[in-house]
């Protein structure tokens, strides 16, 4: 046993930080430090110097495009983007749809989607949740009904991320209304251009129009679009769910918000002496910066475990659990570290006087985002129902 | 020992209960809060001139009910029922406290004027780089003639954007951060010379940063004695603070209730999530902080009277059991509401928005465990 880095990693290492030293576009990099909202190119823009390098897909098996890269060096690769506040990748395609089609898809589905996903040219989001059907995912009524070779979809689908910019969709839907309910589900992919398909948003509590309600009214999808057997699109939603909590984890992102919750702590003055010298808040970043080691050893434990042919399985629901706990009291302590400035809801510099600022620019999202990211412990299955996979299924309860 | 309210409190409460749940319910909140103003003046004007809600802590020698610290607790905890933005808190809290400290002229010219509704005050008394600490100040008070000369920067003054007066710390004297030479002043909100940047807060109120460049103000909007207000400061900061900790017990309640109603409405795995032991226990979690949070209220609500020592110890040990139970409190029920608890569309996550900043308003729990620990466990 050991953790340190081979020469050939340590070189990776710095073939990697020297790539996105000479390549990580500068506008993007103002607009994350101004907070400024992304639109779809900001998010396409790294994306798409990435897939030029090849390094797109550090996860998918080479034959598709996957880097072939050790679980190592793909730790790097998380550290470093995240060292380097890189922006996050949209995980629809590249971590949720992609793999589903590598491993259940059909070939003409895998040459036709697995391409697109990797140059970005098409965007995709995830038709899972319903109004009714949050927790309990496999209650969804979303129904498709065979009519030749297609299928007519009718029904409800909400938290849909990022929709207003999805050329696809991939969908749970209801093939079979008798069966028991995880039995008549099946995966369904779905042009987002389909005539049927009504996107409409919702705005949460930091202002942001993030998430949407995506309304299926007569939409048709070749029954081609189909992933895996008719009625057995629950083993696809499983995987992926497995797959989709690997990732939550988020140990990098949180490293580097340490780092910026302290730069902040570092500004901020208590009384004659920096925010980051008061011993109760200090105490504070260091109960998050080992609750984090912990994650991060947890983590690479399990990658260790990837390493040695295993899947993710079960125990990634820990790493949900306490990669949303962490990434949640980051926001707290920054919002805390600002003091007053936390309450101005602050709308860019559009108009008005700019010569007066309204504190400092790392307050103007403390509050905004401390809202937005109570979202983590309830997406990707909510921390209730992660500790009811880990009671089930790893303690066997 | 008695914890009963008075008649008069009852129905001081049933009054303005009634009156609020007719013009203050989520949907027309949410209309006024966004328009132009930010607010419905109406709405304080009614309080003042058809409930008479605003001379309710005031004595009856300025034309009020004669009540005090209780009457404004029953005001902001219906207020927080409701997360109403009126500004009681910096008009009737504050600056009437500080009116009614100091007495004289002053006192009888503003008070009647903010019992009748026509005075809105707002405190500026935060600074960028003063945190919690009341006697970190730059803005500077300068002597001129028989006036002074304000120069200086307050942050996030709430409701500045509709006041008529301002009630400003400054500094007459002393280092930035000594106790000696910081005065209160209470000026005109439109003085020559005040410029201000205003804005929405995330809580739904407006704020305003507020730039004083060679304000000329008067000899007698002075309060109190030149130099020496850093007691009557704290002692109207410790009053303000526990009028907030009975807004929090207000928004908190109805934090806990809108939980308890939506988990028995929302159905998974075929049953109301109320069914569930695990949210069972939660919700049993925030039932003990919302009554802790009330107790708390009026423990520091009746010590207000006591010797300054008494008093700041009080406070704090109920603004740092409030603020965690706030915290606690608002988490819990986005969590338990899941993705809904998140959007605009529903009360909750506006109650959340304003417990949160409560939690850190006129200081955090840390700061006020701090001084907790410094008063009463002082070794």
């Amino acid at each position: 046993m050991d953790m340190e880095f081979s020469p050939e990693d340590l070189a990776f290492q710095q073939e990697v930080r020297d790539f996105i030293a000479e390549n990580y576009p500068a506008e993007l990099r103002g607009k994350q430090d101004e907070g400024e909202e992304l639109s779809k190119e900001d998010f396409l823009a790294w994306h798409k110097i990435l897939y030029k390098k090849g390094w797109i897909a550090p996860a998918w098996p080479v034959e598709y495009g996957g880097t072939g890269w050790t679980p190592t060096q793909r730790f790097i690769w998380s550290e470093e983007t995240a060292r380097a506040d890189c922006i996050r990748l949209m995980p629809f395609g590249l971590a949720m749809v992609g793999p589903v089609i590598y491993t259940f898809g059909t070939p003409e589905q895998k040459a036709y989607f697995l391409p697109r996903i990797l140059s970005g040219e098409d965007w995709w989001c995830q038709g899972y949740s319903e109004p009714g059907s949050g927790s309990d995912l496999a209650s969804l009524r979303t129904t498709a009904v065979r009519d030749g070779d297609d299928y007519i979809v009718n029904g409800q689908k909400t938290w849909t991320t990022l929709a207003q910019h999805a050329d696809w969709g991939f969908f749970l839907v209801r093939t079979d209304k008798d069966a028991k309910q995880q039995e008549g589900i099946s995966f369904l992919l779905i042009d987002m251009k389909s005539p049927g398909i009504t996107v409409r948003p919702i705005i949460t509590l930091g202002g942001e129009h993030e998430v949407n309600e995506v309304w299926l009214e007569d939409v048709r999808v070749p029954m081609a679009n189909r992933v895996y057997e008719e009625n057995k699109g629950w083993t696809c939603a499983k995987f992926l769910l497995a797959h989709e909590r690997t990732g939550i984890a988020g140990v990098a992102a949180s490293k580097r918000g340490i780092e910026k919750v302290k730069a902040i702590a570092r500004t901020e003055l208590d009384g004659d002496k920096p925010l980051l010298a008061n011993a109760f808040f200090k105490r504070k970043v260091a109960e998050l910066e080992v609750d984090l080691t912990a994650l991060e050893f947890t983590e690479l434990r399990s990658l260790a475990g990837a390493n040695a042919g295993k899947g993710p399985g079960p125990e990634s629901s820990l790493l949900k659990i306490k990669g949303s706990e962490i990434q949640q009291r980051l926001t707290e302590l920054t919002l805390e570290a600002v003091g007053h400035y936390g309450a101005p809801y602050f709308r860019g510099f559009g108009e008005g006087d700019n010569e007066h600022p309204i504190g400092p620019d790392y307050a103007h999202r403390a509050a905004p985002t401390y809202f937005n990211m109570r979202k983590t412990t309830i997406y990707g299955g909510s921390n209730e129902i992660q500790r009811n996979i880990i009671a089930k299924m790893v303690l066997g309860l | 020992m008695d914890f009963t309210y008075t008649e008069t409190q009852d129905m001081i409460r049933d009054t303005l209960s009634r009156f609020l749940a007719d013009t203050y319910d989520f949907e027309t909140r949410q209309k006024f809060i966004n328009n132009d103003q930010g607010r419905d003046p109406a709405i304080w004007t009614a309080l003042a001139q058809e409930l008479g809600m605003l001379g309710a802590a005031f004595a009856e020698e300025h034309g009020g009910l004669g009540g005090g610290a209780l009457e404004n607790a029953i005001v902001m905890e219906e207020m927080g029922k409701v997360m109403g933005i009126e500004p009681y808190l910096p008009t009737v809290v504050i600056a009437g406290g500080a009116l009614k400290s100091v007495g004289g002229a002053l006192a009888d010219t503003v008070i009647p004027e903010i019992i009748a509704g026509n005075a809105i005050i707002a405190f500026a008394y935060a600074e960028p780089q003063g945190r919690y600490d009341l006697a970190n100040l730059k803005t500077s008070a300068k002597k001129d003639g028989g006036g002074y000369v304000l120069n200086g920067h307050k942050s996030v003054v709430y409701a500045a954007p509709w006041a008529s007066h301002l009630l400003v710390t400054a500094r007459t004297g002393g280092g930035q951060r000594d106790a000696e030479g910081v005065s209160l002043f209470l000026i005109d909100a439109k003085l020559p010379g005040i410029v201000r940047r205003d804005y929405p807060t995330v809580d739904g109120s407006r704020a305003s940063e507020i730039y004083f460049e060679n304000v000329a103000i008067p000899g007698d909007a002075l309060l109190g004695d030149e130099g020496t207000a850093l007691p009557l400061i704290e002692q109207i900061v410790d009053e303000a603070t526990v009028a907030t900790c009975a807004e929090a017990t207000g928004l908190m309640q109805k934090l806990h209730e809108g939980t308890l109603e939506y988990t028995q409405q929302r159905k998974q795995f075929g049953v109301p999530i109320a069914k569930f032991q695990v949210l069972q226990h939660r919700m049993v979690d925030m039932f003990m902080e919302v009554e802790q949070a009330r107790s708390m209220t009026i423990m520091a609500t009746l010590k207000l009277g006591l010797p300054a020592a008494e008093r700041m110890t009080a406070v704090s040990a109920a603004k740092n059991k409030v603020a965690r139970g706030a915290k606690f409190v608002g988490q819990n029920a986005i969590q338990t509401h899941g993705g809904i608890g998140i959007t605009q569309e529903l009360a909750i996550g506006h109650y959340f928005k304003r417990a949160t900043m409560i939690e850190g308003q006129f200081g955090s729990a840390d700061y006020h465990m701090d001084r907790y620990e410094r008063l009463a466990l002082a070794e």
